[in-house]
């Protein structure tokens, strides 16, 4: 399963959905054809900013960086943040503010303790460059990579429920591999948390 | 970027009805002048409603036969194949009660008494226009307007409308905009209205009784105006320190082409506009607050709203800044409604609604056609 079939398994009808780094707004127009979500994104990119507007996605242009103080407590029933936790400056904050803000959170990650990246890293002694993460390190906005381990520990210090997890490889599939050792063939995954 | 609507002709609509106003008065024999573009559709489904600020009037684009003058004031936007596309809306642009560009205001003659309203005239609000701007909307057959859509003071009735009829508007799209004035905005408005009441000329009002025109007053009022439109590096860029002459003169006379511009523009402003519509204008802004009747809550007074809002706030406007729009927005959030916000980067102040930056007028297109 993908990611996209996922997040739309884990959202039930007519939700209030909010999406943290919405891009194009992909996410929110599936779930908005599939699930009839009231959808409101999030995004700094104008070039995504005017595709989402587009693509008739309620889209506010706003650094999450900068705080997300303006929304208010459990006014969404979901708030996802795909592929958006790592290129943050304070993960830990937004960790804890995406949860004060939605009932449940749905955030996906790339899993730097997959096992290419520990091999790269261990054989060639350079930063790991791979699909998930092409970019040079002094080119990537990943600032703040992780494990899934790393991840999950940061989630048990705030006191944030994971709820549910599946990881997959880097083609995109989950298989024996990626759920039993999660944490070496998962090249991504995607939670769903809550406080 | 693409035409012009071409030839425009001004026409006049009279209210069916008397408009009982905010302030308790009530206003007769109200008659409005609009101009229309484009082609409105059998559904009556592509009606746009352009809302003009403080200045503005209902002559937004294209061009009077027999007249050199410029073309309408959102010309840049509003045509063939522009953000406002007139192939596909149907546009409308009143002036509204009170102005002085041919609607019911200031200078019209009182019906009941023959004679001018001059500074008798009610004081009017933002929700008196939308009232009158609705009456229009019955008299052209369009029940829903696709948009509404207005830069700064337009920007508070197109918000408003949203309020007051929200079944009636599918868009609101709010442009440099804010919420309410702040004491800052008030004091330039003050400053304005000093300048005009304090001519000799003004008469107390009823300067066209007299024969005269306190355009001292009004000239002055435009300059403090267009100092607040216009951003820092706007001036900075556009006339530095240059001096008219290329040598400082020691005296008082224009020196500085800014200088020179200001005076310019209130020249040609005090000409052509009528002293006590501008205090009226002014004080509808300082006037302007919809959650005032919310005990100052803002989030309850934008609760009825339906329509898809659009706001957009831009860099470099210090009068209504994006953290003023920002008010809008989070309490648009904070009231679940469907809202996007976009803060452009624009070196043209307040002014740039007016201007064509690329995010900007790619957001109207996207937004108003999706």
């Amino acid at each position: 399963m993908k990611t996209l079939e996922i997040i739309n398994n884990w959202v039930s009808e007519h939700s209030v959905v909010l999406d943290l780094g919405c891009g194009k707004g992909e996410i929110l127009s599936d779930l908005i054809s599939s699930k009839d979500i009231k959808a409101t994104g999030v995004e700094i990119d104008s070039f995504n900013i005017n595709e989402s507007i587009k693509n008739g996605i309620n889209v506010i242009e706003q650094n999450i960086d900068e705080g997300l103080e303006n929304f208010i407590d459990k006014s969404f029933d979901v708030v996802i943040m795909s592929q958006t936790i790592q290129v943050l400056k304070e993960p830990k904050k937004a960790l804890t503010e995406i949860t004060r803000i939605g009932n449940e959170c749905i955030v996906t990650i790339p899993n730097f303790g997959h096992w290419r990246t520990r091999l790269s890293l261990l054989m060639t002694g350079k930063m790991p460059i791979t699909d998930p993460l092409p970019e040079n390190w002094f080119d990537t906005p990943n600032i703040h990579l992780c494990t899934l381990k790393d991840f999950e520990l940061l989630c048990e210090e705030t006191s944030i429920q994971i709820i549910e997890k599946i990881s997959f490889n880097s083609s995109g599939s989950s298989n024996v591999l990626t759920r039993f050792w999660p944490n070496l063939f998962g090249a991504s995954a995607i939670y769903k948390i809550s406080n | 970027m693409s035409g012009s609507v071409g030839k425009v002709i001004k026409q006049i609509f009279n209210l069916p009805t008397d408009l009982l106003l905010e302030c308790g008065q009530t206003l007769k024999n109200i008659e409005l002048v609009y101009e229309t573009y484009g082609e409105l559709n059998a559904d009556s489904s592509n009606a746009v409603l352009i809302c003009h600020a403080l200045s503005g009037n209902h002559h937004a684009a294209g061009y009077y036969e027999d007249t050199n003058e410029r073309p309408g004031w959102w010309d840049a936007l509003i045509g063939p194949n522009k953000p406002i596309d007139t192939n596909k809306y149907f546009v409308v642009c009143p002036n509204n009660i009170g102005g002085c560009h041919g609607s019911t205001g200031p200078s019209s003659i009182n019906q009941e008494t023959s004679e001018l309203y001059g500074p008798d005239f009610p004081v009017i609000t933002v929700k008196d226009w939308v009232n009158s701007q609705a009456l229009l909307a019955d008299y052209l057959n369009i029940n829903c307007w696709h948009a509404v859509i207005g830069g700064s003071l337009g920007g508070m009735q197109a918000l408003e409308w949203s309020r007051l009829f929200p079944d009636r508007i599918s868009k609101s799209i709010v442009i440099a905009a804010a919420p309410k004035l702040s004491a800052q905005n008030i004091a330039f408005n003050e400053v304005a209205r000093q300048a005009i009441i304090t001519d000799p000329d003004f008469q107390e009002g009823r300067y066209l009784d007299a024969g005269k025109s306190p355009k001292r007053g009004l000239r002055l009022a435009r300059m403090v105006g267009h100092i607040t439109y216009l951003s820092d590096e706007a001036m900075r860029n556009k006339f530095g320190r240059e001096l008219k002459e290329g040598k400082l003169n020691f005296g008082f006379d224009v020196e500085f082409e800014v200088e020179s511009y200001l005076r310019y523009q209130g020249d040609v402003f005090s000409e052509s506009f009528d002293a006590n519509t501008y205090l009226l204008m002014t004080k509808l802004l300082d006037y302007y607050d919809p959650a005032e009747s919310f005990d100052g809550n803002l989030v309850k007074a934008l609760e009825p709203i339906k329509a898809k809002t659009m706001v957009i706030s831009f860099s470099s406007d210090w009068r209504f800044s994006p953290e003023r729009s920002k008010e809008i927005v989070n309490a648009l959030l904070a009231a679940n409604k469907e809202i996007t916000y976009l803060e452009v980067d624009s070196p043209h102040g307040h002014d740039s609604f007016l201007f064509t930056e690329d995010r900007y007028i790619n957001a109207l297109t996207a937004f108003l056609g999706n």
